[in-house]
């Protein structure tokens, strides 16, 4: 065994045994996000439980998610695939009166070749509610990436901007044509006192990616304050509210996991993709709107002190953590972000599991923690994509990390034997992105070595025979 | 197809996954795409568990779907043999794995040939049965895996061992207050001068199996596992098994009055006299145990007549609603399970205890039972305690599906003598909790229970615009005056007088400094 840590950015590839939710789990919070949608996962007993029992309290807030259960009869076909779907669709407009109906496939919808993307446009129109299919199944992704395959679908969705453009040709009168174009943004625009000649009036920016409205909101600030308006976002808070997309749009992601999205919006709807690193911590945020502001010919303003301001902030964190070492077993895709942030803050990074790695939407990413581990003269770390925890676990044991970023699955035995872990899910739930959260990130990571202050001198770490 | 957003018993292959991994060195490999290990989230989370979780999963993935496992499957059971040795792999298919119709018992014999770990493909049928039917199921084939082994080498020994002894079959991992209910009866038997043969599935080595038949009887404590394995193995080897849970002062006497009967019957060849529990039981319940005692006192005459549901797996349904009709004078207005598979058998057990059956699984019948009911107390599973909050009815647990709280620290069997203390304690708790709820309300509340939320800016010059205020709003109520105060000391600390949601934003990054 190897633990060899190297020069360069190593990618290696393991076996693929590894742990890590099941992409339907995506629902859970997309379901929140998106308020007037309805997620049917059609699937086995098996998600169902999965999700039951991952969602814990959520499932007893009468949520807006439901399994489709399949039977015996589903799996040998002896019942009609659509006239099932389509009576339990028309059971939850009855009850819920969503805008949108989104199926999610899994793995039984895989493997019988159920055609859901074939049945979905047919059922619309007899029900007269949007359907929208995405395919989070476990064959194929692993949890965050759900989240991707619904947006993905969800591009398809949204109105085309020719349209408007045509229209807005038509349109001499400057007046109209200004409340026409930033309908969208109104609000923000008002509050500007002096209209401001920018760019992203006339070139429309769209970000992608699912954020708690909070978070949301104070992206757009960050942007709004280097005078860039964001004409909206996929996912809105509504799905009635889908933005404009088309030739001319520039996208831009705000999480690592959401590759099929952005080939998506570039491929399929013409979208430019900035390809910028995520904001995920003050150096990430820095970057992502730095990346931005190039695009759109801007100079940023005060964005320098800004970072430095929050890095003064995190003083505190950043003592507790700095030169401690940190092992990623990788399970949601946020793994790189993270371990360059955690990079900066001084921490040394042993191995960032990932279970899928696409270097191309990562890429300003990757650039982005290697100039991090120059700029703090750390080795790189090795990124293992599709890892296998059973080896994961012995190299732990050989190296010894203060700090174990883990699932459920793994966090109290390597607890019970001296590891320190903290619960890798819990940064796909936490509020990570922005200036504003840095400091979210750093709680979590510096949870258990202050567990550890307080517990150090009692002798009971190790706890297993 | 069926809508469905909850159920109480999971798919078959975690009856199948508790099994394996409640036995000692036995590894579990799923046959199941990425994701499906969800049981070692629970094991470890719920159980606590210290331990790495003996499952691990056969990827299926889209290679899979296109070609077959191939030698995947096999390489990934040699690959555990090698790394962890057990004495026992367990092959699970899942619902997934089993439509892909995979000749899985094949892929066992392949890596027999090449493994030093014993190899069997856990057999049950996805749709249908469930994870309560699944354990019972594959406990009872790994047993009869190592009698049938046993049976073919020379050295298997079936006498009775000298003094009277018992295994108790059915205790294992995620199992509702199975590890106290243990301890209990293995203090029970203890008392009773009988020794405990073994103890299965939990902590129980595999290679140890063929020595069960050595015991004069087994003790199935729940229904819904073990009593396969009870019957093949009085089948196979005549013994006798006992399935009266000895849960509540009746059942106990009658469970012990059973295993007296059984003693009793060996008598002549193996003991010298005849053992007369009588005394004991009659010691236990005046003086030992409370619970007589209590359904004797003022408190639980107060009880009397009272209104109770009770739901749950057919063991702890049923037993409870015995306790609360027969032990306690309670009303059992409604008792139900979602055993369908055992329903004859709770309907049975019940039908004079209590108004009216209800056998479903389907939470918003009982739901609706309960809202029509309006019983004074609930007892039930997660679910029932979750519906009891809605409808403001206090409810007791009795049975799984359970959340981490029920997985306690401290001694808490529902079994036994002591189990009777546990169960007076949760009842009685339940009902005064509804009662004192309901003189509060009578009276007007707790006069603390209103929380202060006085702000400290009631007229200042500071205004929140309407983008804050809309932020204010998002904010969880019970945090809400808080950072409500924080923000206008901000403001007010930096000469701020229009509240924006950037000045929320950089009041709260102030505060962390």
């Amino acid at each position: 065994m190897s633990i060899k840590i190297s020069e360069t950015l190593t990618f290696e590839c393991e076996t693929g045994n590894y742990h890590t939710f099941c992409p339907i789990s995506c629902v859970a919070w997309l379901y929140q996000k998106i308020e007037d949608s309805f997620f049917l996962v059609v699937g086995t007993k098996t998600c169902g439980y999965f999700l039951q029992n991952a969602l814990g309290v959520m499932i007893f807030a009468e949520p807006r998610y439901a399994m489709a259960e399949l039977e015996e009869g589903d799996i040998s076909a002896q019942l009609n695939d659509y006239q099932e779907l389509k009576r339990l669709c028309l059971q939850i407009k009855k009850d819920r009166n969503p805008s949108v109906i989104i199926w999610i496939g899994t793995c039984t919808t895989e493997i019988i070749k159920m055609d859901l993307e074939g049945m979905a446009p047919k059922l619309e129109n007899e029900i007269e509610i949007p359907i929208v299919v995405a395919r989070a199944n476990g064959l194929d992704y692993a949890f965050t990436q759900g989240e991707d395959t619904v947006l993905a679908a969800m591009a398809h969705r949204c109105p085309e901007r020719n349209l408007l453009n045509e229209k807005k040709q038509e349109i001499k009168d400057n007046k109209i044509k200004k409340d026409l174009f930033s309908f969208r943004f109104n609000d923000i625009e008002q509050k500007n006192t002096k209209p401001k000649n920018n760019l992203t009036d006339k070139t429309p920016l769209v970000l992608f990616g699912s954020l708690p409205s909070t978070v949301a909101s104070q992206l757009s600030l960050e942007l709004k304050r280097q005078s860039i308006h964001i004409s909206g976002w996929l996912p809105a808070q509504r799905y009635t509210d889908l933005p404009v997309l088309g030739n001319g749009v520039y996208v831009c992601g705000v999480n690592p996991f959401l590759s099929r999205t952005a080939t998506t919006l570039m491929r399929r709807r013409k979208c430019k993709l900035i390809g910028a690193p995520f904001p995920i911590g003050p150096d990430g945020t820095r970057a992502w709107i730095e990346e931005i502001c190039s695009v759109f010919g801007i100079k940023t303003q005060g964005l320098e002190e800004r970072e430095k301001q929050v890095w003064e902030n995190l003083i505190d964190y950043i003592n507790l953590v700095r030169g401690k070492s940190v092992f990623f077993m990788g399970d949601n895709l946020l793994e790189i972000s993270l371990a360059r942030f955690l990079i900066r803050c001084g921490m040394i990074v042993y191995e960032i599991g990932i279970p899928y790695m696409d270097k191309r939407y990562q890429a300003g990413e990757l650039r982005f923690l290697q100039t991090t581990c120059k700029k703090m003269c750390i080795p790189m770390p090795r990124i293992v994509e599709k890892p296998d925890n059973y080896n994961q676990i012995q190299r732990m044991r050989e190296l010894q990390p203060d700090l174990a970023i883990t699932g459920m699955a793994h966090a109290n035995p390597l607890e019970a034997r001296g590891i320190n872990t903290k619960w890798s899910v819990e940064f796909t739930f936490a509020q990570i992105h922005g200036f504003t959260n840095a400091k979210d990130i750093l709680e979590l990571v510096t949870r258990p070595l202050r567990r550890n202050n307080n517990l150090e001198n009692l002798g009971w770490t190790n706890l297993v025979k | 197809m069926k809508l469905a957003y909850w159920m109480y018993a999971g798919p078959a292959h975690i009856g199948t996954l508790r099994v394996a991994s409640s036995f000692k060195n036995v590894h579990a490999i799923m046959h199941a795409p990425l994701g499906d290990d969800y049981f070692n989230v629970m094991r470890s989370m719920l159980e606590r568990e210290r331990d790495f979780t003996p499952v691990t999963a056969s990827i299926v993935d889209r290679h899979v779907l296109a070609r077959g496992s191939q030698e995947k499957v096999v390489d990934n059971i040699s690959r555990k043999d090698k790394q962890e040795k057990p004495n026992l792999i367990v092959l699970t298919p899942t619902c997934t794995s089993s439509i892909l119709q995979e000749d899985l018992q094949n892929f066992v014999e392949r890596a027999s040939a090449s493994s030093d770990s014993d190899i069997i493909l856990a057999d049950v049928n996805h749709y249908r049965v469930n994870e309560l039917q699944a354990a019972d199921r594959t406990l009872e084939q790994v047993v009869r895996y190592y009698l049938d082994k046993a049976r073919r080498q020379e050295n298997f020994n079936v006498s009775l061992t000298e003094k009277p002894s018992a295994n108790i079959i059915g205790i294992f991992t995620l199992g509702f207050h199975n590890q106290h209910d243990c301890r209990e009866l293995k203090r029970l038997l203890k008392d009773l001068g009988i020794e405990i043969n073994q103890v299965i599935p939990e902590g129980g080595f595999v290679e140890n199996l063929h020595m069960l038949p050595k015991a004069w009887f087994n003790l199935v404590p729940y229904r819904e596992t073990g009593l396969m394995t009870a019957k093949y193995l009085e089948k196979e080897f005549g013994m006798s098994y006992i399935s009266t849970t000895p849960m509540g002062i009746v059942d106990i006497a009658n469970c012990i009055r059973q295993i007296q009967e059984r003693i009793n019957m060996q008598y002549p060849i193996l003991l010298k006299k005849k053992v007369n529990y009588e005394p004991y039981i009659d010691e236990q319940t005046k003086f030992i145990s409370q619970a007589a005692w209590f359904s004797r006192s003022i408190d639980c005459q107060n009880l009397t007549g009272k209104k109770a549901v009770v739901f749950g797996d057919a063991t702890h349904a049923a037993s409870i609603t015995k306790i609360l009709a027969c032990e306690m004078g309670i009303r059992v207005s409604c008792a139900g399970t979602y055993c369908k598979h055992d329903q004859e058998w709770f309907k049975e057990q019940v039908q004079n205890f209590c108004d009216e059956i209800i056998i479903t699984d389907d939470h918003t019948k009982v739901g609706d039972m309960i809202a029509r009911v309006e019983p004074s107390a609930i007892f039930g599973t997660q679910m029932e305690r979750h519906i009891g909050k809605r409808l403001d009815i206090p409810c007791g647990v009795i049975s799984s599906p359970v959340h981490i709280q029920n997985f306690t620290l401290g001694y808490r069997p529902f079994l036994g003598y002591e189990g009777t203390n546990q169960v007076a304690d949760l009842v009685y708790n339940s009902f005064t909790l509804g009662m004192e709820d309901h003189l509060l309300e009578i009276f007007g509340g707790h006069d603390t229970k209103e929380v202060i939320t006085k702000s400290l800016s009631t007229d200042t010059d500071l205004t929140w615009n309407s983008e804050s205020l809309l932020e204010l709003n998002k904010i969880p109520g019970f945090v809400r005056g808080k950072i409500k105060r924080n923000t206008e000391k901000f403001a007010r600390q930096n000469g701020i007088t229009q509240i924006t949601a950037e000045t929320m934003y950089a009041a709260k990054e102030a505060l962390n400094a």
